[in-house]
């Protein structure tokens, strides 16, 4: 996403990138962006939890208006939980004598609905489907 | 105990070295990024809206896991209850529960009730991202994302990986 952010900030709109994965936005280095100490997938709050979802946009509308450095990442004061716990398991092994694995779903280039029923409610030529290069 | 922030790089090396799988580069950018500022207030913004993370209306065609380099533009007043979200390599189950927690559009309306946005482009932007070459993310997917930003004349554009 980094990526896009430098090519949509470099057209002249400036952007910026929400976080939760701190090493590797600062890798990608985005013009400007606010990190969460959130596990993934959760970058824009927490469920059902409008509080915390507007604190983080209101964070990066301020992040947006004011930041006159390239490149800074402002570390938001939000915890997941009341502990940091869920931490230790992140991309480990499930059991400390257990074997790693890769706990990903198989890489197919078949849709993946998330309800079979969305595969039928599919609608012809979908003009919202948007492919790179395509007119 | 307060930790550190997780570290996904180095975990992701641990955890390939374990299971031998070839070393994965991640994308380094030491240069400074472009930087353009906004010339007006946040309460005239106009912002954009692009998210990573699987997330497709009702109507569209789900994302596939290999390489997705489509994308899909789902209207700002969209119904939240009409979004899908499919990915193979994050926990989605508040992302499901809730799909603000990965394409804020509820947030953003309130915020744009509140007068502390000015308004939402027409569209949202979708992508699957687990995108493994970082040529054709900038090369292909990036500028035709930027393109359509552009012709929805945003003042700013809110990212949101996963």
């Amino acid at each position: 996403m980094g990526l896009i952010a430098r090519e949509v900030e470099a057209r002249g709109i400036p952007t910026v990138s929400l976080s939760s994965a701190l090493s590797i936005t600062a890798s990608v280095n985005p013009p400007r962006g606010v990190y969460t100490d959130y596990p993934l997938g959760r970058t824009a709050g927490k469920p059902n939890d409008p509080a915390s979802q507007d604190a983080i946009l209101r964070a990066a509308i301020a992040q947006l208006a004011e930041a006159t450095v390239p490149g800074e990442i402002r570390s938001l004061d939000l915890r997941w939980c009341e502990n940091d716990d869920w931490k230790d398991g992140v991309m480990r092994p499930k059991s400390p004598a257990g074997q790693a694995e890769d706990d990903r779903a198989e890489r197919t280039d078949v849709p993946q609905y998330q309800f079979e029923a969305d595969r039928q409610a599919v609608e012809p030529n979908c003009p919202t489907c948007l492919v790179p290069g395509a007119a | 105990m307060r930790q550190e922030p997780v570290d996904y790089i180095a975990r992701t090396r641990e955890q390939y070295s374990v299971l031998g799988y070839p070393v994965y580069s991640w994308v380094e950018n030491p240069a400074a990024p472009p930087f353009a500022r906004p010339e007006r207030p946040p309460s005239e913004w106009k912002v954009g809206l692009v998210a990573s993370g699987g997330i497709y209306a009702l109507g569209q065609p789900a994302f596939h896991f290999k390489d997705d380099l489509s994308f899909r533009a789902i209207a700002t007043d969209a119904v939240v209850a009409d979004l899908r979200v499919t990915h193979f390599a994050y926990d989605l189950t508040d992302a499901r529960e809730d799909p603000n927690v990965v394409l804020p559009l509820d947030t953003l309306r309130r915020l744009a009730s509140a007068g502390e946005i000015g308004a939402l482009g027409p569209n949202a932007y979708t992508f699957m991202g687990g995108i493994y070459s970082a040529r054709k993310v900038r090369e292909v997917l990036a500028p035709s994302i930027a393109d359509h930003l552009e012709n929805d004349e945003v003042d700013v554009a809110l990212m949101v990986p996963v």
